[in-house]
């Protein structure tokens, strides 16, 4: 049971590491939390240039927007299986939210 | 523990189907499309928590409750010595006032309506834009505020001291911390974490008691988790996301969130309030629009107004049947506890 479970979780990291091109990050908006591969992330590094996918796992609408001096944007709200995508070109910090619920928080360091 | 859930998983079947040849026998001719037993799913959702959160370096204790239910219905609070926060959150109106929205120092009418304070103590926010984070933040903002108390602290503070007994009572509570905006702000925040939902029908039919939700309120609970997806917003035991959300009220000129945080989709956001008791606690909304809880399903049936601005995407029209509405009334009449016992306190006099 349990390393069926595992396989699929295999398989489906196999297949986002084979979509997603060289610098991308995928982050899930889930149950209300940013999510990497399952468990809740709040700060999270990646490297100046990369883009982080937001994709809506949930089955209502989500937003992500920052107001940070990095870098300041607002991508709206999107539903369930939608993704919004975010490049940094600069190294430093961001304080990322969801506007909808504002204890989806995370903070983004960029190197 | 899988053993046992096994268990009880077989049990409720076998009620189940207990209930099942009952209800045939009696002769129900409509097979009611509702569950009869809450799933498993729903009880892990919907349970009231054993436990209630309490505040960081505040921590109850029976000194602090007492002092703190005291202030809270306390009129020298006030500026004018005439209004306590019982005024407004009254335990006898579901511990709000029964205004369309708040009245004030001096009989002013407020923009806003009074929220319960009622399972405050699981909110992430505070008021209805979430301009405050905690109960002790939140606390003594009212006590200041020109057009609720107008009781500036730095006078209060003295006129507590001069009471010998609310002096020892502040000791007891807070030994060696005096009477302050802090430990005003302390107390009546752990006497509000005890004002928390009782047991409803619905929490009973949750723990397995039989013939306690009526067939339109399981029909309703249906209809909020499915075909009018109130669940989106109204999630979890407290029945709130702990969201911001505009639901298209009409004529608002009350930003909301968004004088908080700048971002579109806060224009005319509110937070999502919690359901328990909500039948205890009309008019209803942050503007005091609706009298009644079909007037409340009326809007949300038709999805909201558009001329709000930015109307949540979740909000759409949900063509229900006259039967899908009103046992969606039934399912939120369900919600309301037991009446809690509240003894008003003797104020400290000398
Ligand atoms: C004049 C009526 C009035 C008085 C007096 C009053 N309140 Fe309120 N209270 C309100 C209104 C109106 C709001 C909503 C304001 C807003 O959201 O901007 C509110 C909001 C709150 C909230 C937030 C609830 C929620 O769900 O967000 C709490 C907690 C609260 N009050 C506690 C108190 C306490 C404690 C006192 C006494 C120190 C007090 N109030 C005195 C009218 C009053
Ligand atoms: C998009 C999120 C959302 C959805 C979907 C939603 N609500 Fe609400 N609900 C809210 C918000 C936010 C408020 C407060 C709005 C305001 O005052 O501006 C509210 C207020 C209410 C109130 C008034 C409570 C009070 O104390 O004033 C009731 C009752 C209610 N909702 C019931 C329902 C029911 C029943 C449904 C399904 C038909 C539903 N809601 C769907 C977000 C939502
Ligand atoms: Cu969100």
């Amino acid at each position: 049971m349990l390393s069926k479970k595992l396989t699929t979780m295999g398989l489906v990291a196999l297949f986002m590491s084979a979509t997603a091109s060289a610098g991308d990050h995928t982050i899930a908006q889930n149950s209300k939390s940013f999510k990497l591969n399952g468990s809740q992330v709040e700060e999270y590094t990646i490297k100046a240039g990369e883009t982080i996918h937001f994709k809506n796992e949930d089955p209502f609408f989500h937003n992500i927007f920052s107001l940070s001096d990095l870098k300041t944007f607002d991508l709206g709200s999107y539903p369930a299986g939608e993704s919004k995508s975010v490049t940094f070109d600069t190294p430093g910090e961001a304080e990322i939210e969801c506007a909808i619920h504002p204890e989806m928080y995370l903070l983004l360091t960029v190197e | 523990m899988k053993l046992s859930t096994f268990g009880q998983k077989n049990l409720t079947k076998k009620i189940a189907t207990a209930l099942i040849g009952v209800s045939v026998v009696i002769g129900a001719t409509t097979a009611a499309a509702a569950a009869m037993k809450p799933s498993s799913e729903d009880v892990k959702k919907y349970l009231r928590p054993m436990e209630v959160p309490q505040g960081k370096n505040n921590i109850s204790t029976p000194e602090r409750v007492e002092l703190g239910k005291v202030l809270f219905f306390d009129p020298r609070l006030s500026g004018s010595n005439f209004i306590s926060c019982a005024t407004c959150h009254n335990p006898a109106l579901g511990w709000s006032d029964a205004q369309p929205t708040a009245v004030g120092h001096g009989m002013q009418i407020l923009e806003r309506s009074t929220p319960t304070i009622l399972n405050t103590a699981y909110q992430r926010f505070q008021f209805w834009d979430g301009r405050a984070r905690t109960l002790e933040d939140q606390a003594t903002g009212p006590i200041e505020a020109g057009g609720e108390m107008a009781q500036p602290i730095d006078e209060l503070v003295p006129e507590l001291e001069a009471i010998p007994d609310y002096v020892a009572m502040f000791e007891a509570a807070y030994p060696g911390e005096g009477v302050s905006k802090e430990t005003i702000g302390k107390a009546i925040a752990v006497f509000e974490r005890t004002v928390v939902s009782t047991d409803s029908d619905f929490d009973r039919w949750l723990k397995g008691v039989n013939g306690v939700m009526s067939k339109e309120a399981l029909r309703g609970f249906e209809v909020f988790k499915g075909k009018a997806n109130c669940v989106a917003c109204h999630d979890g035991f407290n029945f709130s996301d702990n969201g911001f959300h505009n639901i298209g009220l009409k004529d608002m000129e009350d930003p909301g969130r968004f004088a908080i945080k700048p971002i579109k989709v806060l224009k005319g956001a509110f937070k999502t309030p919690t359901l328990r008791d909500v039948a205890l606690t009309a008019p209803y909304m942050h503007n005091g629009a609706y009298a009644t809880l079909e007037e409340v399903i009326d809007h949300y049936n038709a999805g909201g107004f558009e001329n709000a601005g930015t109307l949540s995407p979740n909000m759409k029209p949900l063509k229900l049947s006259k039967k899908e509405k009103r046992d969606l009334v039934e399912f939120l009449k369900a919600l309301t506890g037991d009446p809690m016992e509240v003894a008003v306190p003797q104020l400290p006099v000398n």
